[in-house]
């Protein structure tokens, strides 16, 4: 990667539900064609970056997106940037078909027939299930095929950078691995990933690097190497609170 | 019919559970239109009361939201209908349109700032605005007469020439029913019907995919509007009459109990709910006083063994296809 503007810069970014600031000054970056994984227990604050990063939770700070700053507060302006979120418990739209769904991940191309049906077929030739199982209603789907559809429904979008909130959640450790395989792959094809997930041994098998979040901050910034155990986890998460 | 759980977005007319529904439906409307009498003005505001709750339904079933206010827009129909072939002789075509465009208006000014609240905030500012409009229509005296109402309101026609009888009114207030129900269908399966459901879905969801969920909400919430004028209109036309009791919060319970009963965000739950409902009560009429309690006791069943409505009964069914969820 000669260009040396990371993908995704997130500089003391921010966010509160009414009151409470849930997440504090959090700076990060996802270089190019990187996978980037963010760690911590549950109430850490992980979901919401990734809300924040869109701008679905209010806040401060800043996110620069191939050195654009993103606009705060708008996340339909954040998504035709390119920046598109998997968000926690999947999201899908139950009471619509998996086409549907698909079809709304693509809303931004508005009528463009060809190109939609080109990332159609591409998330069929990825997750083939999804193809068999189209005019079924997304709500009647296995865990781990809604998973696979809030994944295709993003993929569906174009995206240029991908915001995954837990996509193993409730899903078996096989599928769960699956699933994660998957995602490794699109990184390879050079989709940059921000990873939100608890199994941190599933995400570091992926990531080349690390961010544990605890609390609501960045604590440590770490590569898979430096996490042998959950020992090694649970010492970083305790010492910073 | 389609229902929430149909798997394909196109209604197969050709199912029994479809079927014999319909064939009901048509064999009430050909005794009626037969009979006449009573049954055909019952069947008139039963129309009416479909055309409302399919706006209704837009915006309570297609997009997940709450109103309470809706009456205030059949009043706005109904009114500038009344006042304006009454009091300024403008022919029935005319003023009809003014009145669904001053509803769509307001819906828009009121709905700008109202529709960035969510859930019971959204519903208390829309009770607010049916009530106040109901008081306007109490207190402006001078423009709707107050209580007294306005009487001697034209009937439907053009040109100087008026729909001749009930069975001509009926058969008017069914054809614009059905076009009613087909501009909603076609909304449902289209681009921007995907993302009112999406909005009903998740907000949030819908945003991170790029949907304008403020605007599309807002559409929502006027198309809704132009539907309650168009009804409330109607409404005064057919009956000849208004006061400020004909727009009551009673029209907002009536329409969200039409709207569950036969099932809210399908396309047909409206038709369903508003023709069971409006004949429920005079079926029960040999009944005498314990009416209202066997009324009371056929709601309570419906919602109890058609939580989803009784549109959404069909796929219990024998002929359906296809899994649901």
């Amino acid at each position: 990667m000669q260009n040396a503007t990371p993908l995704l810069a997130v500089e003391g970014l921010s966010a509160r539900y009414g009151n409470v600031e849930a997440l504090h000054a959090t700076s990060l970056t996802v270089a190019r064609g990187e996978l980037v994984a963010v760690l911590g227990p549950n109430g850490a604050g992980k979901s919401t970056l990734l809300r924040a990063i869109m701008g679905l939770t209010p806040g401060n700070g800043s996110v620069r997106f191939n050195g654009e700053l993103l606009p705060r507060g708008d996340a339909r302006a954040v998504a035709a940037q390119g920046v598109i979120l998997v968000p926690e418990g999947r999201g899908i739209f139950g009471p619509m078909t998996v086409r549907e769904n698909l079809d709304l991940g693509a809303y931004l191309l508005g009528r463009q027939r060809g190109e939609i049906a080109a990332r159609l077929e591409r998330v069929f030739t990825l997750f083939p299930r999804l193809q068999h199982r189209q005019a079924q209603l997304a709500g009647s789907l296995s865990g781990g095929e809604q998973q696979m559809l809030a994944i295709g429904r993003a993929l569906m979008a174009g995206p240029k950078m991908l915001l995954l909130d837990e996509p193993s959640l409730g899903l078996a450790p096989r599928l769960a691995a699956e699933i994660l395989e998957t995602l490794g792959g699109l990184n390879r094809d050079g989709l940059g990933i921000l990873l939100v997930e608890q199994r941190a041994p599933l995400a570091l098998k992926l990531a080349k690097r690390a961010y544990l979040l605890s609390v609501g901050r960045v604590v440590a910034e770490v590569t898979p190497d430096q996490i042998a155990s959950p020992h090694d986890l649970a010492r970083y998460y305790f010492a910073a609170a | 019919m389609t229902s929430p759980a149909t798997t394909s977005p196109r209604p197969d007319f050709l199912r029994p559970a479809v079927l014999v529904p319909w064939l009901i439906g048509m064999g009430v409307l050909a005794y009626a239109f037969i009979a006449g009498g009573y049954l055909i003005t019952v069947l008139g505001f039963a129309a009416i009361y479909a055309i409302f709750v399919v706006g209704l339904n837009f915006f309570m079933g297609y997009t997940g939201q709450v109103s309470f206010g809706q009456n205030a827009f059949a009043a706005i129909g109904g009114y500038t209908s009344a006042v304006l072939t009454t009091a300024k002789g403008w022919p029935v075509f005319a003023a009809m349109p003014v009145g669904i465009a001053a509803a769509a208006l307001l819906a828009l000014a009121i709905g700008y700032p109202t529709l960035r609240l969510r859930g019971h905030y959204l519903a208390m500012a829309t009770l607010a605005l049916g009530l106040i409009v109901q008081e306007i229509a109490v207190q402006w005296d001078s423009v709707t007469m107050g209580y007294t109402g306005i009487s001697a309101i034209p009937g439907l026609g053009a040109f100087g020439w008026e729909l001749p009888n009930d069975r001509a009114q009926l058969a008017a207030l069914l054809a614009a029913l059905a076009l009613c129900l087909w501009i909603s269908s076609r909304l449902k399966h289209s681009r921007l019907g995907h993302a009112l459901a999406a909005i009903a879905g998740s907000e949030d969801a819908a945003r991170a995919l790029g949907i304008d969920v403020a605007r599309y909400k807002l559409l929502a919430f006027v198309i809704a509007a132009v539907y309650a004028a168009f009804a409330g209109s109607l409404f005064v036309h057919i009956v000849g009459f208004v006061s400020p009791e004909v727009f009551g919060l009673h029209m907002v319970v009536l329409g969200f109990t039409m709207l569950y009963v036969g099932g809210i965000g399908t396309v047909f739950g409206p038709l369903v709910g508003a023709f069971i409902i409006s004949l429920l009560p005079e079926t029960f009429r040999s009944f005498k006083e314990y009416q209202d309690l066997a009324y009371g006791a056929a709601l309570i069943a419906l919602l109890i063994y058609a939580p989803k409505g009784l549109a959404s009964l069909s796929r219990f069914l024998p002929g359906r296809k296809g899994e649901g969820a």
